[in-house]
């Protein structure tokens, strides 16, 4: 006899309930207690869809614009968008702008720490909510593309294409930060204050999307999901997509950083509630992205990974005043879990150390209920993917013989 | 005689740059100066958070003392500025703050702001990303 779940559904069924109205769709959060009560198998029998979300700042975010011909024609080459530098080296109106991106004449770091009040994620949001941009361009010239010098507006309702295109979002899990020089630091992670004084972490945890589908089972190439207040896609797996050979907790959660996804969407969609730029200081620019990824419960292990709540979900914690920086491969200081970083204290070295956010997890709840409606109304379907990403093979091992 | 103490932002003129002022309210003034934060550059207005602690006679005096050199005295109060319904509720504020004027609300995940906690420090001010708090004297 061979091994097998007890609950066996497809894609197209769940589609089909939902289409119907008669789908059962909870939040991650949700799926905790409903697991609690009846059990993995039986929630798999009820629970069509489990909504995850998260909202953070993704550096590796940006967007590729098309801002439209202009007359005579001009291969654009050297570009800005209100000052701050973007990327031109595409077809003769195609631009890429970086999250990070900063204007040439930012002071950056000179001031220590920097403020990096603008840069490409602000004139991101400016171009979502409806703002206009100044376009500076510079070309050499050539016979089909004579024109070498443009100044103009533009604006995301007279632009061709607005795509955010961000090649790693969403990471499964995150370092814990903390700092055990003998003075206050700058980083992505926050300000960090000396001698252990604090930590900073950056996970929706128990409602994170890849934490919720540890080993990649529905999540891949193609899945429909929420990105930025619109409907976008996964494209691929992000870059630094690791999740081989880590450690992982009971229902499967890595210990450590792990997968990532490369995300695409319209920005003509999204909204300024679930776009933002973030000034980040003593690091520079960066972009709050809120993602909500549906994770269609096919059998009962999906339902086990989806009950995965705080107190099951480890994060190293790691100095980020000379082990982070240096690059080597250092050992974590210890494991802390999300049910104590999100009361506010963990301990380290014995010591209490105050546990503070810097993803909003108030955000990542607000996008699994939107999600939820969404497919409640019948807007949004789950999608199987095209290919699912690079993963090692489960080890958890519910199936039994029937 | 009572000693009591009060919070106050100065916004110190240009001409006074180069002044010891501080030093005098310490020496001519006997108080206890406890500077929260203070921005004083070359030939331009400056700003200074300070909580000075005295007895009400002495304190007045002072008071007098800075309005004579036109200094502008506000209290404290009103100083740091969250614009609510635009937070995101990241956090990035509350490890900076001294008081723990920020929290996160544990059912809510919403970071709060308790004004009655806040000493004005403005630390909060250069570490949120989203740049929706600020003060007008900084």
């Amino acid at each position: 006899m061979k091994k097998k779940f007890a609950v066996n559904k497809t894609y197209e069924e769940i589609n089909e309930k939902i289409k119907k109205g008669d789908a059962v769709i909870v939040t991650a959060e949700e799926m905790i207690n409903i697991v609690d009560e009846i059990g993995i198998v039986k929630a798999a029998e009820e629970v069509d869809v489990v909504t995850t979300g998260t909202f953070g700042a993704m550096c590796s975010s940006g967007a590729f614009l098309n801002v439209g011909h202009t007359k005579p024609k001009m291969k654009m080459e050297e570009i800005y968008l209100n000052e701050v530098s973007v990327y031109g080296g595409l077809a003769a109106v195609d631009l890429y702008i970086g999250a990070t991106a900063l204007p040439e004449n930012d002071p950056r770091n000179e001031v220590y720490p920097g403020k990096f009040e603008y840069g490409g994620a602000h004139v991101i949001e400016e171009l979502i909510a409806g703002e206009d941009i100044e376009l500076e361009a510079y070309a050499y010239g050539t016979d089909c593309y004579p024109r070498r010098e443009i100044r103009k507006t533009i604006n995301i309702n007279n632009i061709r294409d607005a795509t955010l295109f961000n090649p790693r979002n969403c990471y499964q899990n995150y370092n814990v930060a903390v700092n055990r020089s003998s003075r206050t630091i700058y980083t992505y992670m926050g300000v960090l204050k000396p001698n252990f004084s604090n930590a900073t972490y950056s996970s929706a945890g128990q409602l994170s999307p890849l934490l919720n589908d540890p080993y990649f089972e529905t999540i891949g190439i193609g899945t429909r999901i929420f990105l930025g207040g619109g409907i976008g896609y996964i494209a691929f797996q992000g870059t630094q997509h690791a999740p081989f050979g880590i450690g992982r907790t009971v229902k499967g959660q890595p210990k450590s950083g792990s997968g990532t996804i490369m995300t695409v969407g319209d920005m003509k969609q999204m909204s300024t509630e679930f776009i933002r730029a973030a000034s980040i200081v003593g690091y520079g620019v960066s972009l709050f992205v809120g993602i909500g990824i549906p994770i269609p419960v096919l059998n009962e292990r999906i339902a086990y990974y989806t009950s995965v709540k705080d107190s099951e979900i480890l994060a190293p914690v790691y100095d980020y005043s000379s082990d982070y920086p240096s690059g080597e491969v250092i050992e974590p200081i210890a494991y802390v879990n999300y049910e104590q970083l999100r009361k506010g204290v963990i301990e380290i070295k014995e010591k209490k150390v105050p546990a503070s956010p810097l993803s909003s997890y108030y955000k990542a709840r607000e996008i699994a209920e939107i999600l939820k409606e969404w497919i409640k109304e019948g807007k949004f379907d789950v999608s199987k993917p095209a290919e699912t990403l690079p993963a090692p093979e489960s080890e958890v091992k519910i199936e039994r013989e029937y | 005689m009572k000693e009591s103490s009060i919070r106050i932002v100065l916004t110190l003129p240009k001409e006074t740059w180069d002044n010891p002022v501080i030093c005098k309210l310490i020496k001519d003034y006997d108080l206890v100066v406890n500077i929260l934060r203070a921005e004083i550059l070359p030939k331009m207005e400056g700003s200074a958070v300070l909580e000075l602690k005295g007895t009400s006679d002495k304190l007045q005096k002072a008071i007098n003392f800075l309005k004579s050199i036109n200094v502008k005295i506000r209290p404290l109060e009103l100083d740091i500025i969250r614009e609510d319904e635009k937070c995101v509720h990241c956090g990035a504020c509350i490890a900076p703050c001294p008081t723990n004027a920020f929290h996160l609300n544990a059912e809510t995940f919403r970071v709060e702001f308790d004004k009655l906690k806040c000493v004005g420090c403005g630390h909060c001010i250069a570490a949120c990303p989203t740049r929706i708090i600020y003060s007008p004297d900084f």
